[in-house]
């Protein structure tokens, strides 16, 4: 009983705007039990109030000196930032370090700023299982741009891609040439590219390859989206469209560092966040947030609820070939 | 040096840890070393660098919704920073955040934070873990 009253004085006090009680909630999202339940259900109904802006790249490109920099600019346009930065857990001992706030100092004291670090928690892709359930929480805190910072990623982590409406894709001069640029996956997700660093030598054909790679694709540019979640070759297929004209990913230079380039990129998300709204590709991107978000969610669940039922005799068993893997999966899914 | 039950326990909902550096001291080795300590044994541990203001740990041991916050020290300011650290935490309405602290803390100073609120300290030779296993059977009591 006495928790079940934690949970809904954290909720009550979410929607009072009270700091604690989002920081408790957001524990209680991310711990996926029955209390995460109640904050997704009290709180699923805030999905699309704010614009979820995914930055992903490389580990170490900036990601996250690049989120305190587009803080301090929503800031100075007074709107509510909220900020989740994943970083990865341990397979080993479970375990995490989580040192993206390092980066991002110069909001404290700034209740107009809310950033949480997240472990991974076993999920691969660049996210946590229960981030949907946190941006809930944080949409309900009011917070009208969430930044969600993935762990570093490498080629094909692009569940960012399901999760944010517009996805920043974050490199550095001399992270490889057009070929890089040219191969599958994270390349695909990107609705804008920053080539962070720029006061590093090499930006401008950092940028042009970038430019290059993503020109020999630009018709198919719309359906990007669209594949992730059919994967059929259909969508692949250009189709003529009533739309305005498809979204051309920006690809932008910027220095983190000394300032330099962050205007044009705010302007960029800017556009972006009004083609979705213009355009049929943002009720596209929520629906498929949504299938993602209710696909964990059934995971979560099935792994719970049957994974549970499994004891260490049936696990002997079919070491011993007395029972068939089907059998016995067939048997805890009844 | 850990059991690897006690591991998967607390695999299930990792105790979360703000390992901070206040005032104006650089020296944070050992907070690394602590916070390495902690990650290795299934704690979710955020740092929060060097030179911080008591603000700014209470700050993120907020938002964090962190169980204990660790203060590493060895610049003598010890006595001003960790009772103020305890302080802001109360003002938040952290009461429940478990501090603790380590670095060079003279003996004698060390009954004194304690009476301030200062869970436990650490000096140089401790054994990882000690730390480690103290801030699992406190937080676990909580």
């Amino acid at each position: 009983m006495k928790k079940n009253s934690k949970v809904s004085d954290a909720i009550e006090g979410v929607k009072r705007g009270d700091l604690v009680s989002v920081s408790r909630a957001l524990t209680l999202a991310a711990d996926g039990q029955k209390e995460a339940d109640e904050i997704l259900r009290a709180f699923f109904k805030d999905l699309g109030r704010a614009q979820k802006i995914g930055l992903c790249g490389p580990p170490g490109v900036g990601k996250s000196s690049l989120s305190s920099r587009l803080i301090s600019l929503y800031r100075k346009r007074n709107l509510k930032v909220g900020m989740l930065a994943v970083d990865p857990s341990s397979p080993i001992s479970g375990g995490s370090f989580l040192g993206d706030r390092l980066r991002i100092q110069e909001h404290i004291g700034d209740t107009g700023v809310f950033i949480r670090s997240i472990a991974s928690r076993g999920m691969v892709g660049g996210l946590s299982g229960t981030i949907f359930s946190q941006i809930h929480v944080l949409e309900a805190y009011g917070c009208d741009k969430i930044l969600i910072e993935t762990v570093g990623i490498g080629q094909d982590e692009v569940a960012i891609a399901r999760a944010a409406d517009t996805v920043v894709y974050v490199t550095t001069p001399q992270l490889g040439d057009e070929i890089q640029a040219m191969k599958a996956g994270v390349m695909e997700i990107g609705d804008l590219f920053v080539v962070n660093k720029a006061d590093l030598e090499g930006k401008d054909k950092a940028v042009s390859d970038i430019r290059a790679a993503l020109g020999l694709g630009q018709a198919r540019s719309l359906s990007v989206q669209e594949r992730l979640h059919h994967g059929g070759l259909d969508a692949g297929v250009l189709v003529e469209t009533k739309e305005p004209r498809a979204w051309e990913p920006p690809v932008l230079a910027a220095s983190a560092r000394d300032g330099e380039g962050l205007e044009p990129l705010l302007e960029s998300l800017d556009r972006h966040e009004k083609y979705l709204k213009e355009t049929s590709e943002g009720r596209r991107r929520l629906k498929n947030q949504c299938r993602e978000e209710l696909s964990l969610y059934v995971s979560r669940r099935l792994y719970r609820d049957f994974l549970s039922k499994v004891s260490e005799k049936d696990i002997e068993d079919l070491v011993d070939h007395k029972m068939n893997l089907v059998d016995l999966a067939s048997e805890i899914l009844k | 040096m850990v059991k690897a039950g006690n591991v998967q326990e607390s695999n299930l909902r990792p105790h979360r840890v703000l390992i901070a550096k206040p005032g104006l001291d650089g020296h944070d080795r050992g907070a690394k070393v602590i916070v390495r300590a902690l990650r290795d044994a299934g704690f979710e541990v955020i740092y929060t660098g060097i030179r911080q203001t008591p603000e700014m740990i209470a700050n993120a041991a907020l938002q964090e919704d962190v169980s204990a916050v660790g203060l590493s020290l060895l610049s003598g300011a010890h006595m001003t920073l960790f009772p103020e650290v305890v302080r802001l935490l109360k003002k938040e309405g952290l009461e429940d955040v478990v501090v603790f602290g380590g670095g060079i803390i003279p003996d004698e100073d060390v009954a004194k934070l304690k009476k301030q609120g200062v869970d436990q300290v650490f000096g140089p030779g401790t054994p990882l873990s000690s730390i480690v296993g103290y801030l699992r059977e406190r937080l676990e009591k909580k």
